[in-house]
């Protein structure tokens, strides 16, 4: 059992990894991962939000929106499924919030840190895709925290990678057209490439 | 392809001058090059990737964003002196949720099949960064009709960039083009292969990252 659970974190931080292989969170991973402290800043935080969130979401979408889900109210004819992402982008909404207020009290240094780019995890893709592919995937309840952790876990992975490389470019002498969007794009394809080597793996 | 929208937008130029002033033409026509929203404004790039695996999703994905971003521009501007401003951004969030909902029940209903190569990613239109952007920087603050400009021509200047992905990718990646075989039958029997590293993730950032350098050298942009 306990082995399952191992290969579906192992699954969701390199084989999977929700950045390098479904694209997902790019737009912050692009904008916060110049600096190294701010880029493990964000990743704490997404590993955190993602934590709560999946099964969070996974608790509402089975107890209230999947097709059946209202049995337990006496309505199992109700399929509010449509509901999906309104809610769940409320859920995130409502977390990232929650988290930002814990930031704030117990780690001002930290909030000053990540700044705009918290309230800006609740758009990251990263997040509701994490909920998205949770319902898709048709996971447990233990399932999709591992999941999420996993998820969180892969993220903060390749943006601190990323960051640490992008502070060793700001010495190299990069095209003019390449600076910035380009280069950074072209890396993210090579580690990319390096974490598929990973698809062969079997827990 | 900006030059070609140029002239279509002259050329329908109505005699009312003030529908297309040359302001509004300008927000109409800048997000095709000069501000493109992925290759400039850096937003939106993971539903730019991970759709162009095949030229018909891209295409779908596409018009998808196209309806989504023109609705919700227009939908913010017009309530745009009744949303206060401590909860604007939940707002603008359920407005494109709710139209977003839209477009996946559309899709479910008429194109079965795209609708379930494109998964999750129909769902995460609501956290593309271009419509959320657009929706904070320019409906917010401006009428009706520029906002309406705004947000087709963002949506055009991101649905080129996609099919130019989406079109690189299947050519090279599997051979064919809307589903059809491109690459003659006697190439792959000269000891042509195609090129699988197109069909997974890493040829996407390749390509995308291809495609920023050569249209900044073009526009003469220099990078952060």
């Amino acid at each position: 059992m306990l082995e399952h659970y191992l290969s579906l974190f192992v699954k969701a931080v390199f084989v999977e990894n929700i950045l390098l292989a479904f694209f997902l969170g790019m737009c912050s991973f692009l904008a916060v991962s110049k600096r190294v402290e701010t880029a493990v800043g964000l990743g704490m935080a997404v590993i955190f939000v993602l934590t709560i969130t999946v099964p969070a979401n996974w608790t509402i979408s089975n107890f209230l929106l999947k097709d059946g889900a209202m049995a337990w109210l006496g309505f199992p004819e109700v399929d509010l499924s449509f509901l999906n992402f309104v809610t769940f982008i409320a859920t995130i909404a409502a977390m990232v919030q929650l988290v930002e207020m814990v930031i704030d009290r117990f780690s001002p240094k930290l909030y000053a840190a990540l700044g705009i780019f918290l309230p800006l995890i609740a758009v990251n893709c990263a997040i509701l895709g994490s909920s998205l592919f949770m319902v898709e995937r048709e996971y447990t309840v233990a399932e999709s925290a591992v999941f999420g952790f996993g998820s969180g876990v892969g993220f903060f992975l390749a943006i601190v990678a990323m960051a640490s490389i992008r502070t060793k470019i700001r010495y190299s002498n990069v095209p003019n057209g390449l600076k910035g969007l380009g280069i950074t794009m072209l890396i993210t394809g090579l580690m990319s490439m390096a974490f598929m080597i990973f698809s062969g793996i079997q827990l | 392809m900006a030059n070609q929208t140029d002239t279509q937008a002259v050329a329908q130029k109505p005699p009312r001058e003030k529908l297309f002033s040359k302001k509004n033409i300008r927000v109409l026509t800048e997000p095709l090059s000069d501000n493109n929203p992925i290759t400039f404004q850096v937003l939106g790039i993971c539903s730019a990737l991970a759709v162009t695996v095949q030229m018909n999703t891209a295409l779908v994905m596409s018009l998808a964003v196209t309806f989504v971003m023109t609705m919700s521009n227009v939908t913010i501007s017009v309530l745009r002196r009744h949303i206060p401003s401590k909860i604007r951004i939940i707002t603008e969030l359920a407005v494109i949720a709710s139209l977003v909902i839209i477009v996946d029940e559309v899709l479910k209903a008429y194109l079965y099949d795209i609708s379930k190569q494109l998964s999750v990613f129909v769902g995460l239109i609501i956290t593309n960064c271009i419509i959320m952007g657009r929706a904070e920087a320019f409906a917010l603050q401006n009428k009706v009709w520029p906002s309406f400009l705004d947000g087709l021509g963002n949506a055009l200047g991101y649905s080129w960039i996609l099919l130019v992905i989406a079109f690189g990718r299947e050519v090279l990646g599997s051979g064919t083009l809307l589903g059809f075989q491109v690459i003659p039958e006697f190439l792959y029997q000269a000891g042509y292969e195609n090129m699988g590293l197109m069909v997974l993730s890493p040829g996407a950032f390749i390509l995308l990252g291809l495609l920023v350098w050569i249209q900044r050298t073009a526009n003469k942009t220099v990078g952060e």
